[in-house]
């Protein structure tokens, strides 16, 4: 039992530690990769422009339950006017940067890995190789950075309609009064409330897409091998986002 | 008299300043088993050379070998005088530059046309004006004879369309050496008639030097001007395909012919027949 622990242990920080190495990998071709922006700009809108649907009906959803649940709290105390500050710090901190990751990893790096996963299985990445071109410069870094400048856009995205659906909730249905609604989220929440969400998506971005484009790359050449990848492309995004997000929380509190 | 076809094949018999690419004592092992165990083998300049075996030889090893995807365990492998396995990642993509390779899939990009595929090593290697770049792709398009099917993704292409298109790509960039990789696999004899002919007219009419991976006996030795037959780690027997034909090696012959049984066992290595099926537990030995 101990030793199967340790041996679990021990895979999972070869495998942290060749994550790294690969990160640092795509570091040393991002310079390269800028140069050519347009492929960046594809997978900006792959990651980015694709994913809105989902984001924003997400967003609206989320903002609408926490102003429904956000309303029922305040009331108890006889503070509802604040469900506009509890909505925008909730969503713009918490809820907008991790379930924008977390679907992130479900629609955009589940995409990722299996197109790069796929490429690997039908030898495109080896033909590339064989042109003498950098599978890694060519495919994995535009794809990658696309995964970074996205995910905080998206966050934003996400943010803005989830507040715009509490609105709808706490304002027009459950009648708190919009100037109320309106002002008092505008005093209370802070320039370091909001950054501490672009840091949490920027985070996030770079965590969702690396494992998303190492999963890929590394994934076994064969549709087994595919699916396992993009599999572990969700599972592994969605603790890592969970695990750094209490990370980053701790360090903004502190 | 040491038959010319079974002994070991030795370089230094051949016109050493007209071979291309040189493996001499080549040794490779993977995950403990033995692939070459010292192989020697000459491609010379100007051929179409065939690069035969029973399967799991490392016909496929060989080529990924010449080409720097992987590194011999020893030995030396030369390509136009330059050593594949002592060199820098920058200069194998220098040397890739002058070589092309055929996947036995074809390998296109799916996401871009047949025309972007074709013209995908251009665009990365040179700064040629778009027009230069049309009329390259468009050359070797007609070359393969599907400059009408420039406009089509690679979904769209039938399998031997997407390899002659492969080959469209492969010569792109003028290359001094050609490797094809099982270039027949599940072609009907149109399409393999076709890129039989495309690897033969190609090889002249550029200059190229062919390496041609396949099973396919009695297809490849219609073009080949030499074959290589690989088993047990070594060049086994190497000639023209008629002397090949003629050859008494029973390895050989085995493969010629294709003989279930010979020198390549039909069965995989197992205990007694009988005793095993008489075993009183009825279970496999372990």
């Amino acid at each position: 039992m101990i030793s199967d622990f340790w041996d679990s242990l021990s895979e999972s920080l070869e495998r942290l530690g060749d994550t790294v190495r690969f990160l640092l990998r795509i570091g040393a071709q991002i310079p390269g990769a800028l140069l050519r922006p347009q492929l960046i700009l594809d997978q900006v809108y792959n990651a980015g422009a694709l994913s809105l649907v989902i984001i924003m009906l997400s967003g609206l959803f989320v903002g609408m339950v926490l102003g429904l649940q956000g309303f029922d709290l305040l009331q108890r105390f006889g503070s509802e006017d604040a469900l506009g500050t509890a909505a925008a710090i909730g969503l713009v901190k918490e809820l907008g940067p991790v379930v924008t990751a977390l679907l992130f990893a479900g629609r955009a790096g589940t995409a990722l890995a299996s197109e790069i996963g796929l490429m690997r299985a039908t030898d495109q990445l080896s033909a590339m190789e064989m042109m003498a071109v950098d599978p890694l410069q060519r495919i994995v870094v535009p794809r990658f950075l696309g995964g970074v400048i996205a995910m905080p856009l998206l966050a934003a995205i996400f943010s803005m309609i989830g507040i715009y659906g509490a609105q709808l909730i706490g304002v027009q249905i459950m009648h708190v009064d919009a100037g109320s609604f309106w002002s008092q989220m505008q005093a209370s929440v802070s320039l370091r409330d909001v950054n501490e969400g672009i840091v949490k998506s920027c985070v996030f971005g770079v965590a969702c897409s690396l494992i998303a484009v190492y999963q890929g790359y590394y994934s076994e050449p064969t549709a087994e091998g595919v699916g396992a990848a993009t599999t572990r492309t969700v599972v592994t995004s969605a603790v890592i986002v969970l695990f750094l997000d209490y990370l980053i929380t701790a360090f903004f509190l502190k | 008299m040491i038959n010319r076809l079974e002994r070991r094949y030795d370089a230094t018999t051949l016109n050493a300043t007209s071979a291309i690419i040189e493996l001499r004592g080549v040794h490779y092992s993977v995950g403990g088993r033995t692939i070459f165990d010292g192989l020697d083998a000459n491609f010379l300049r100007g051929q179409v050379s065939a690069v035969m075996g029973p399967s799991g030889t490392g016909k496929t090893t060989m080529l990924r070998l010449i080409t720097g995807q992987i590194r011999a365990d020893a030995g030396s492998i030369q390509v136009g005088g330059v050593a594949v396995d002592g060199i820098s990642r920058s200069e194998l993509f220098a040397l890739r530059q002058r070589m092309g390779m055929l996947f036995q899939n074809g390998a296109l990009l799916t996401d871009i046309s047949v025309f972007e595929n074709v013209a995908f090593p251009l665009r990365e290697h040179t700064r040629l004006p778009e027009r230069l770049v049309r009329q390259l792709v468009l050359t070797k398009l007609q070359a393969v004879g599907l400059r009408g099917a420039a406009g089509l993704m690679p979904a769209e292409l039938s399998g031997g369309m997407a390899r002659r298109v492969a080959l469209a790509r492969a010569i792109v960039m003028d290359p001094q050496v050609l490797i094809y990789d099982e270039p027949f696999v599940g072609l009907d004899p149109i399409s393999l008639g076709v890129i039989l002919r495309l690897i033969r007219r190609l090889n002249d009419a550029l200059g190229l030097t062919s390496i041609v991976v396949s099973h396919d006996v009695h297809e490849i030795a219609a073009v080949a001007d030499r074959v290589f037959l690989l088993s047990g780690g070594k060049v086994v027997a190497n000639g023209t395909p008629k002397e090949l034909q003629a050859s008494p090696s029973e390895v050989v012959k085995q493969f010629v012919g294709g003989l279930a049984d010979g020198p390549v066992p039909f069965h995989y290595p197992a205990p007694d027949y009988f005793e095993e099926l008489l075993a009183r537990d009825g279970g496999r030995s372990a």
